[in-house]
């Protein structure tokens, strides 16, 4: 699944750690998520959204 | 260059990690008494029965430690040790099924272990998570 996640957190200056700290998973996730090797959750997803005042769909992106 | 700092996420599971290496460490040590104790410091029943026990109870803490210790983890981390367990388990019952026939049938002249099955069991889970960290990493 691609994401937008990388840029979200690049325009907010953050870096994986910042990111991974605010939605309280490891940096580790962080990175795993933003090369689309894993999907996260749909709690994660939505926490993931609340944080950037977006929706889901803004940062997740189905298409393959 | 970047700073690495770690998180009050990283902290706990660091925490919880080196928790559940100490109640790991006190059952190895408890087991090793308990296996030792009557032919090297007693010839008690009674005081083998206490080390068995003991042995036991720490066995508990170390699967209590190692419950929180899983529950504290993200998803992803998770997911990487329900496969390494899922894979561990599906080798155990596979090969040792096998090393069980073999010695049953009488195919290969070996004595199968329970020490076997553990051996076989600790390897395969740390190859699959050096694996799966891998991927994911």
């Amino acid at each position: 699944m691609k994401n937008r996640l990388k840029v979200l957190r690049a325009e907010r200056d953050w870096t994986q750690a910042d990111l991974a700290e605010k939605l309280e998973v490891s940096r580790q996730t962080i990175n795993a998520i933003e090369k689309g090797k894993f999907d996260p959750s749909l709690p994660l997803a939505f926490k993931a959204a609340r944080l950037f005042g977006l929706t889901i769909e803004d940062i997740f992106d189905d298409e393959q | 260059m970047t700073k690495i700092t770690k998180t009050d996420f990283e902290r706990t599971v660091k925490r919880n990690t080196r928790i559940l290496g100490v109640a790991t460490f006190a059952w190895v040590l408890s087991m090793a008494f308990a296996a030792f104790g009557p032919e090297y410091l007693w010839q008690s029943r009674w005081l083998s029965f206490f080390a068995i026990l003991a042995n036991a109870l720490f066995g508990v803490g170390m699967i209590v430690a190692n419950m929180k210790h899983i529950s504290a983890l993200d998803e992803l981390q998770q997911r990487i040790q329900l496969t390494a367990m899922g894979i561990s388990l599906g080798v155990a019952v596979v090969f040792g099924l096998s090393l069980s026939l073999l010695e049953t049938t009488g195919a290969l002249p070996i004595k199968a272990e329970i020490a076997h099955i553990v051996v076989l069991i600790s390897f395969t889970y740390m190859g699959t998570l050096i694996v799966a960290n891998k991927r994911y990493g």
